[in-house]
């Protein structure tokens, strides 16, 4: 998950992906979704709010071009999950909206945007089974910047970025951002 | 947000959104095959009933399961209090027993208040005597939003006009109403007798009128208050059946409101006295979607006190 406080690209941090190379990773992860799962049938992509949710939507586009497939697409709130909710004040909910077709039997990839201590995932893995029974859970993220604190591993990434603990990574996405980037800056706090 | 919630009047327009907005999000809990979160695993959140009451109670105890809280339900008929225990010393053994939250229902106005006094717990007022009811507020003020401006999150009920009717002056409902729905906005207006509306009425955020029939076709929401029969101490009107010809809602009242206006009632109902049951039983009537709705409200209330903490920097 990446922190609060967006920052405007251009003015701080380090631009480590533009529009053009999101646009390329997304497309190459949806080719690979519908290598992975022969066609791309049964499947159901969820976003992780806020930032997972376009990043879903993007790829059910790309899939429905490539393949002519109308891939169900929802969202995911994770935060009645979350294992850290006694450290922090209570925070307002995301929305979870699931394609009328459910997720029971179904190959569910999970989006979010940036993938690091885990945690986040390890809170949508238990919040997807109290949705139902979905066959097989794969999870698709725009960037993995390490420092995984869960046996977790994403099977689509769309860049691989080292970085430091101390640094932060930010996505930023047209349908709630001012444009498309991904920034890294060390100001940040450490995790 | 604060760390009670004792009266509507601490709510901000925006605490009050916040919570109409979570209350949103966890409705589509109800159409879950396990409608169970695992978010106040580990919390106990203490029922503290000093007067009947059937429905909060079991509204409060079903919000609190549905969080995965542990629910210790204390009513004083039977107990300790039944042999003489004040408040305080009751509040003291709750504290020992580590409540995280208490929510209390007394006959005295201001117990939920002292209350919060005396435990280190959130304090949750589920009505204390003729004072204040937030939750029921907060679940009217949802409903209201749900059916009339679609659930739209981040809105309030500006423009909705709001009739009152009936026992403003022994009902807790009354005022949490008309504090929070001014506070969202809505425009409230009190129908009563005048015996029956409290002194200080002209200093509530809202209008007072001695005569149902003439708001009826310019109200979005008729709110109907019960005649609290164990309260009628003195003489308020000659009698049930006078009460009930001027400001009872009957179906030839109901007819005069506009086509899109819902009808309330925070129940138990007296079916006959405020309210025909034609109209109880009627397509406009919310009573029964008012229960359901407080389940959820009542759990977006308990997981933004209890969900988080205050101090952040004890986070490992």
């Amino acid at each position: 998950m990446s922190a609060t406080g967006h920052p405007v690209a251009g003015r701080d941090g380090l631009a480590v992906l533009d529009a053009e190379e999101i646009r390329r990773a997304l497309t190459r992860i949806a080719h690979e979704i519908l290598e992975r799962t022969h066609g791309g049938d049964e499947v159901v992509l969820l976003g992780i709010p806020t930032r997972g949710v376009p990043l879903a939507r993007r790829l059910a586009a790309r899939i429905g071009e490539f393949e002519g497939l109308e891939v169900p697409c929802g969202s995911l709130d994770v935060t009645m999950h979350r294992d850290d909710l006694r450290f922090r004040p209570a925070r307002a909910l995301g929305r979870t909206e699931l394609p009328a077709s459910g997720v029971d039997g179904k190959t569910v990839v999970l989006v979010d945007d940036v993938l690091y201590s885990g945690r986040t995932v390890r809170a949508a893995l238990d919040a997807l089974t109290d949705l139902g029974r979905p066959r097989t859970v794969q999870l698709a993220v725009l960037v993995d910047r390490g420092h995984r604190e869960l046996p977790i591993r994403a099977d689509y990434v769309g860049k691989n970025l080292p970085t430091s603990q101390r640094e932060m990574v930010h996505v930023l996405l047209a349908e709630v951002d001012p444009e498309d980037a991904v920034m890294i800056s060390d100001e940040g706090r450490p995790a | 947000m604060k760390r009670h919630l004792i009266s509507a009047a601490d709510l901000s327009r925006g605490d009050a959104l916040l919570i109409l907005d979570t209350a949103e999000e966890l409705a589509s809990l109800a159409d879950r095959p396990i409608k169970k979160l695992p978010t106040l695993r580990g919390r106990t959140v203490v029922n503290l009933f000093f007067e009947d009451s059937t429905r909060t109670r079991i509204s409060f105890e079903a919000a609190a399961k549905r969080l995965s809280a542990d629910v210790i339900n204390f009513s004083a008929k039977g107990s300790s209090v039944a042999k003489g225990e004040s408040l305080k010393d009751t509040a003291l053994t709750l504290e020992a027993m580590g409540a995280d939250a208490v929510v209390i229902r007394h006959s005295a106005s201001g117990a939920a208040h002292r209350l919060a006094g005396w435990v280190r717990g959130s304090v949750v007022n589920a009505g204390d005597g003729t004072h204040e009811h937030p939750t029921q507020a907060l679940l009217d003020a949802f409903t209201i939003r749900r059916t009339l401006k679609g659930g739209t999150r981040e809105t309030g009920l500006d423009g909705i006009r709001v009739t009152i009717v009936g026992d403003v002056l022994h009902s807790r409902v009354a005022r949490s109403n008309v504090l929070l729905l001014s506070t969202l906005g809505a425009e409230v207006t009190l129908a009563a007798p005048p015996t029956l509306l409290p002194l200080a009425v002209d200093t509530w955020p809202c209008a007072v009128s001695y005569d149902l029939d003439s708001e009826l076709a310019k109200s979005d929401v008729v709110m109907m208050l019960r005649v609290q029969q164990e309260r009628m101490t003195d003489a308020y009107f000659p009698s049930v059946r006078e009460y009930s010809r001027r400001y009872g809602l009957d179906a030839a009242r109901m007819a005069r409101l506009p086509d899109h206006a819902i009808v309330m009632h925070p129940g138990p109902m007296n079916r006959g006295v405020e309210i025909a049951a034609e109209v109880a039983d009627s397509a406009r009537s919310m009573i029964v979607e008012q229960v359901a709705n407080g389940v959820t409200t009542r759990m977006a209330v308990l997981y933004l006190l209890l969900g988080g903490t205050e101090f952040p920097e004890v986070a490992p």
